[in-house]
């Protein structure tokens, strides 16, 4: 592969057993109940789905957490009980201890596999309790990890208001970003405001970030024009957007696939298919599609792109020339290891647990592109990839870094191998310009370390042959 | 359905996995769906475990909703026969296998026709027993199928070795300071002239399980894991057992007889009266620190124990026989076992509670206020939400309690740890007791002069809005880093826009 050579070819893909490890995706519910502020999560399920929240969540448990488990015990399995009754008594429990918004029923395996109709129970219930009830499928039988996510909100929006209500003082309660945005000027100022906006249909942004990470994107639109109108999730279920037909939306997630789907076909919303902001390239290219769908022609992102770069010098020389391995667990891994080819790395392979190749389009080209430029040949993807198979490989490989679940990562180090923890790309804040150096601060965190405790000699601390 | 926010046991095929991935070489299979094997993140996470976790999934997805298993449960054990050659593979029910109610025994022996190894289906249902119940049953099942085993086969040692040994049975992967128990045991058994036959789960080979019948008697430490093997080998092999838990003085020395009775009866001539009294008197601190000053001051204060039986039962008794500290509460959260426990501790303490519900125990807690607590992580949080302070003594646990240094419970040297632990969770108490009273170490009022406290620099509402939203840890030093920014660069008010500039600029 020569550098004059910046045709991108083409991706390949592969799918494998599917045998890998992963979070189940009710643990979205960790991320959402605390963004969604007045929700609570009830988890419909087993001891199994108990166990797995309460220890992969760690201390957060302990905070008197808005979610709880609809624990079912025998009965409810040989239907000896009442579903209904049940989660009549579970859920006026909820309302008189907490008072919630929203009561999102997360179903499980469990509830497919004895087919509780929590769907037909749920506008019933909601009736009755006056607790508006959402009703999310996140199960383990369908779903990985982050889809739970994606699962929860495409529940929500069909909850979504179709028009702006009414009334002057509900209008006040709406439109949250908005209202940040114009934070405690007057109305005759916002007025003045919005020709700092240019004219164009409504933008409604999907996924769930951090309410700084919202900030710093919707500020990032602005920059050109762009008025946000709305974001699904909001901080409250009270402040979901306004989406009307012919609204435009757009994903900040690559796992929200179902999101856009129900958006398009549901609501009748036009879908922006753009890379998604992870990195500087990343934000830059969604910033330029968001613009090209509104005929804008972009201002000054490319000093800007080059001036974040400029200022993550320090990481990047850290990992430019090195390789990387994911293995993949939460639908990151195609923006991440774009990003990371273009710092400078090169990709042995992208392991994902599921490949929307539509949702994902415009992600994948922008992958094929910067390989091309970058002069790496492009990576593998393997779909439901085989940890086994993967563990093979990499012991063959030894790339300078693997990205994987925490089941493996002691394991690898153990044999010399440089991990980190796909995880924490879930939970920190990786999006937009402002968060560059957060990502290559977790990239660069192990080889760091490395750099720390480097003439130790301590690397195999395994004595037998690796024994995967 | 049951409202539940925590559990302390964990569901029964967390118990099965803890039993497959003691042994050595012993692999596990789940049937369950994508996500379940959290299991492996926890071995890898808690114990810091080097090696890859011997359990693997088959996954139960749509298509095996549909259609059955069919042969994938069959492919993914002669795979990982192949793979990874284990002596055994355990093929492990979870939530989801006990409702597809597939004929999972059917697998297993359609697999053992090919499979090298030998295959197994635990024996566990989710929705009657727990995790300890059914690490306890999958322990056992294991040894009867390869003492069974040996048996057809006429490989079993009909001899007894030559000089008293023991063999130890319940010492699992993310069992509480379990293997720190082992090595105390294995010490106290050298010490008193006892060979070790064999130390299991952990560390064990199946291979070896045959020779179990060798001991001259078996030693069951723990009361969640293990009575079920000890009593399938006394019943079957008329090999007698020891399950008195040695932890504290006065029960290890218990124990210690109990074993000395055990050895005499097979024609011994133990006598380990004087190695108990110089362990006792002089060489263990634990009865020596009963006596001296320190522990008098102890005297009458009041605590609170939850646990598994085994701990808290034994902790409670050590508190009140070996301490003088009154137990106005002992609990546990194993149900099943209600009549041992209340039996136990019922002259030790003002009051006895089983339950498995934590708000239960946090409301106690809450009207009893006693000077300390001594229960598993989630008490650790009650008393950190209420002043007061716990020492964790039994699972479910963190992280922090895998100690790498050597920290048994049980033995002698066990019973100083146990004695630190209690003694430091008090003077803590005290110590912040007192410093409430003097009102601390420093006056309140300090005043801290900060870069930010003479800043000429104002704030928009919505800069400020941004910036509370950033954690408090660190929100000095981003505050500090922005106003910085922003002299240098000249702005007079900022913003949020401003705010993020400054940490795309200088990583504020």
């Amino acid at each position: 592969m020569t550098l004059a050579n910046t045709q991108p070819q083409a991706l390949e893909f592969d799918c494998d057993t599917g045998n890998y490890h992963t979070f189940c995706p009710i643990s979205c519910v960790a991320w959402l109940y605390q963004k969604i502020e007045d929700s609570f999560f009830l988890v419909i399920g087993t001891k199994t789905c108990g166990y797995f929240l309460q220890n992969a969540m760690g201390v957060m448990i302990f905070a008197e957490p808005r979610y709880a488990m609809a624990e079912l015990e025998e009965g409810d399995i040989s239907a000896q009980l009442n579903d209904y009754e049940e989660l009549k008594r579970l859920c006026l429990q909820i309302k008189r201890d907490r008072n919630p918004s929203v009561i999102v029923w997360i179903g499980t395996c469990t509830t497919e596999i004895i087919k509780m109709d929590l769907e037909g129970l749920a506008p019933r219930l909601e009736a009755e309790i006056g607790i508006p009830i959402v009703v999310a499928r996140a199960n383990g039988l369908d779903y990985a990890f982050t889809q739970g996510e994606d699962t929860v909100l495409a529940a929500m929006a069909h909850r979504c208001p179709s028009e702006a209500p009414q009334l002057e003082s509900e209008k006040e309660e709406r439109g949250g970003i908005t209202k940040l945005l114009n934070f405690g000027r007057k109305k005759e100022d916002v007025a003045a405001e919005q020709s700092d906006y240019v004219d164009h249909p409504p933008l409604v942004l999907f996924g769930s970030i951090p309410d700084p990470v919202v900030t710093q994107l919707s500020l990032e639109l602005k920059k050109q024009g762009i008025q946000v109108s709305g974001w699904l999730p909001a901080k409250r279920y009270t402040e979901l957007p306004v989406i009307a037909e012919g609204n435009y939306v757009c994903g900040i997630n690559p796992f929200l696939s179902r999101t856009a789907s129900t958006l398009m076909r549901r609501r009748k919303c036009k879908l922006i298919g753009a890379p998604f902001p992870i990195g500087p390239d990343g934000t830059r290219a969604w910033i330029e599609k968001i613009c090209s769908v509104f005929g804008i022609e972009p201002q000054g992102l490319e000093e800007r792109e080059a001036k974040i770069w400029e200022s993550v010098e320090d990481y990047v020389k850290l990992i430019r020339g090195k390789s990387v391995y994911l293995m993949g667990d939460n639908l990151l891994e195609i923006s991440m290891a774009r990003f990371l080819v273009r710092c400078g790395m090169t990709v042995h392979e992208i392991g994902i647990p599921y490949m929307d190749k539509r949702y994902q389009a415009a992600e994948l080209n922008l992958l094929a592109q910067t390989c091309a430029e970058m002069g790496v040949p492009a990576p593998k993807i393997v779909e439901k990839p085989d940890n086994y198979n993967q563990i093979k490989q990499i012991m063959e490989l030894q790339p300078d870094l693997v990205i994987t679940g925490m089941a493996h990562a002691n394991p690898l180090e153990a044999r010399g191998i440089t991990t980190k923890w796909s995880v924490e790309f879930t939970f920190a804040q990786i999006h937009g310009f402002g968060n560059t150096r957060d990502i290559l601060e977790l990239v660069t965190r192990p080889l760091r370390r490395n750099e720390n405790l480097k003439g130790l000699g301590w690397n195999q601390l395994v004595k037998e042959e690796a024994n995967v | 359905m049951k409202l539940a926010y925590w559990m302390y046991a964990g569901p029964a095929h967390i118990g099965t996995l803890r039993i497959a991935s003691s042994f050595k070489n012993v692999h596990a299979i789940m049937h369950a769906p994508l996500g379940d094997d959290y299991f492996n993140v926890m071995r890898s996470m808690l114990s810091r475990e080097r090696n890859f976790t011997p359990v693997t999934t088959s996954v139960v997805d749509r298509n095996v909703l549909a259609r059955g298993s069919q042969e994938k449960v069959i492919d993914n054990i002669t795979r990982k026969d192949t793979e990874e050659a284990p002596d055994l593979i355990v093929l492990t029910p979870t939530c989801t296998s006990s409702i597809l109610q597939e004929d999972l025994q059917n697998f297993v022996e359609r697999a053992q026709l090919d499979a090298q190894g030998d295959v197994m289906l635990a024996d566990v249902n989710h929705y009657r027993v727990n995790e300890l119940q059914a690490a306890d049953r999958t322990l056992q099942q294991i040894v009867q199928y390869y003492l069974a085993k040996a048996q057809k086969k006429g490989e079993l040692p009909g001899d007894k070795t030559e000089q008293p040994s023991v063999n130890i049975i319940g010492m699992t992967t993310l069992g509480f300071h379990n293997n720190h128990d082992a090595t105390e045991l294995k010490r106290l058994m050298a010490e008193l002239g006892i060979q070790v036959n064999q130390v299991m789960p952990e560390g064990a080979s199946v291979k070896n399980l045959k020779n179990l019948t060798r001991a001259w008697f078996n030693l069951v430490p723990y009361r969640e894991i293990g009575p079920l093997t000890a009593q399938y080998l006394q019943s079957e092999f008329d090999m007698p057992y020891v399950d008195i838990t040695p932890m504290g003085i006065i029960d290890t020395a218990r124990c210690i007889r109990a074993i000395q009775k055990v050895l005499n009866q097979q024609g011994a001539s133990a006598d380990y009266e004087q190695y108990i009294d110089n362990q006792t008197q002089f060489v263990s601190q634990a009865a020596w620190f009963s006596r001296s000053i320190d522990c008098q001051n102890l005297t009458g204060k009041r605590a609170v124990v939850f646990g598994d039986s085994t701990h808290a039962a034994a902790i409670t008794k050590i508190l009140a026989r070996e301490m003088g500290i009154k137990v106005v509460l002992a609990g546990s959260y194993c149900k099943y076992d209600t009549d041992w426990f209340t039996q136990e501790v019922g002259e030790y303490c003002d009051e006895v509670l089983i339950s498995e519900d934590h708000g239960a125990i946090a409301d106690k807690i809450a009207q009893l206020e006693p000077a300390a607590i001594f229960g598993t992580q989630m008490e650790r949080h009650v008393g950190k939400r209420l002043d007061i302070p716990c020492g964790v003594i039994a699972a479910p646990i963190h992280v922090q309690n895998f100690p790498v240094g050597y920290r048994p419970f049980l033995g002698y040297e066990g019973a100083n740890q146990v004695v630190d632990l209690i003694y430091n969770s008090f003077t803590l108490g005290m110590e912040d007791h007192l410093l409430e009273i003097f009102g601390g170490h420093d006056t309140k009022e300090v005043i801290t002069k900060t870069v930010s406290a003479e800043s000429d620099l104002s704030w928009s509402k919505d800069g400020l809005a941004e910036l509370n939203k950033i954690p408090g840890f660190v929100r000095g030093k981003v505050k500090r880093n922005t106003e910085k920014f922003a002299r240098d660069r000249g702005f007079s008010e900022i913003t949020a826009e401003v705010l993020y500039a400054a940490k795309e600029a200088v990583g504020a």
